[in-house]
């Protein structure tokens, strides 16, 4: 019989296939594993809606444990509580940024139109002096900024609350 | 099964599915990249909650249809969307208008069922909720800038708001359905969010210098399932593949 403890251990070998630099649990989708004699159900969140990477991470993860011997895996999705960027772990934010992705930041109230976007550091040479280009950026948890020191286009994590 | 709750399912569902579909058809024709990719992952959003709604319609129904079946094979006649929804792009202030319009609605709506007594609309309307925050930041900004643009954007965004305010009505919708969801503190009234949404549009519309058409003539349908000639075409395009090559996957 395995213990949970070492499932979460397990768990930190799958990434999340858009950022592969983050672990499933790094990024906070993971909420729940218990087990039970030789089967393991854990508990997923989604980060968007649509994320098109969720079925990927749920045979990731299957596939991972598959090979650490655990065949009776039961992955399930639930929706609430609904993630949010807090869930993203402080190793996550550090390994985001040396990655090239500003991680997520304190953003003003969404309800407040034209309001400045939040300062984002550049991942790159740490200028503060950056600027947005697109709230909406390559996948649907990015934004798009640009650096105005060093001149790089940079993802940013985007605050979800 | 609970007929008004897969009635209601159907409602929800359909208007994501028909908008997110709308915003797709922009991948590649974006005025500029930025929105081009904006729309697109607004789209995604989009489908990404109709999947959750239909998966969850198909387990209020119980009939063995998943959600694919629910989404690619139904007729016409069975799709509850709103006509708004369903209206063409044409350009992209009648796009953006229109989002808006739809926007401003459906934030108040997930702010609302978030307290529904059924568990899983409170969960996708807490997830979508926090989309669409974002949906409507960015489709206000938009009606904003072009209104309050040049005299061609503002000229373009006064025929949008003119051309599709009389699909507006329809968003508050209801019959029986929603009285014995109601009933079951399952949905919420649409009166006051009807009144938050005549507010934000209100706010937004003045600030973007358009006026607010006082034609009365409005245009419903779509509800009870008679929609525009364009939900066809729609329809045509999403279930090309189920229809050609029934049961296909990949
Ligand atoms: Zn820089």
């Amino acid at each position: 019989m395995v213990s949970e403890l070492q499932i979460w251990q397990w768990l930190e070998e799958v990434s999340d296939p858009e950022i592969p630099v983050l672990t499933v649990v790094d990024l906070g989708v993971v909420r729940s594993v218990k087990t039970n004699g030789d089967q393991v159900k854990i508990v997923i969140t989604p980060t968007y809606s649509g994320c098109p990477a969720m079925q990927v991470i749920e045979e990731d993860i299957k596939q991972v444990l598959k090979f650490k011997g655990i065949d009776q895996v039961e992955v399930e999705l639930v929706l609430s509580p609904a993630w949010t960027t807090d869930w993203i772990s402080e190793k996550g934010r550090i390994k985001l940024k040396e990655y090239g992705i500003a991680p997520p930041a304190d953003e003003v109230d969404k309800s407040v139109l034209f309001a400045d976007p939040p300062v984002i550091e550049c991942p790159l040479c740490h200028s503060t002096d950056t600027r947005m280009i697109s709230q909406f950026g390559s996948t649907a948890c990015k934004a798009h900024y640009q650096c105005n020191s060093c001149l790089e286009p940079f993802d940013y994590f985007k605050c979800l609350k | 099964m609970n007929k008004n709750l897969f009635e209601y399912l159907l409602r929800l569902g359909d208007d994501s599915l028909i908008i997110g579909h709308r915003l797709s058809e922009w991948c590649g024709h974006g005025p500029i990249l930025e929105e081009d990719i904006a729309m697109t992952n607004m789209a995604l959003d989009f489908i990404g909650q109709a999947t959750t709604i239909f998966e969850y319609a198909a387990k209020v129904e119980n009939t063995g249809r998943d959600a694919d079946a629910l989404a690619f094979l139904r007729y016409e006649r069975e799709y509850r969307n709103v006509l708004l929804v369903e209206q063409p792009n044409e350009d992209f202030a009648v796009t953006m208008v229109r989002q808006f319009l739809f926007d401003a609605f459906r934030k108040p709506l997930y702010e609302a069922l978030q307290n529904s007594s059924d568990t899983q609309i409170a969960a996708i309307a807490e997830k979508s909720l926090k989309e669409t925050k974002y949906h409507l930041k960015h489709s206000s900004e938009w009606v904003i800038r072009l209104g309050d643009g040049t005299e061609e954007s503002h000229e373009k965004a006064q025929y949008a708001v003119d051309t599709l305010w009389r699909y507006t009505d329809e968003l508050f919708f209801e019959n029986e359905v929603d009285a014995a969801l109601q009933a079951e503190n399952v949905i919420p009234s649409l009166i006051p969010i009807r009144e938050e949404w005549q507010k934000t549009v209100t706010d937004v519309l003045t600030e973007a210098t358009l006026s607010i058409p006082q034609n009365g003539w409005k245009q419903q349908g779509g509800r009870t399932g008679l929609h525009s000639e364009h939900l066809g075409y729609i329809l045509a395009e999403l279930q090309y593949m189920q229809r050609a090559y029934p049961g296909m996957k990949w």
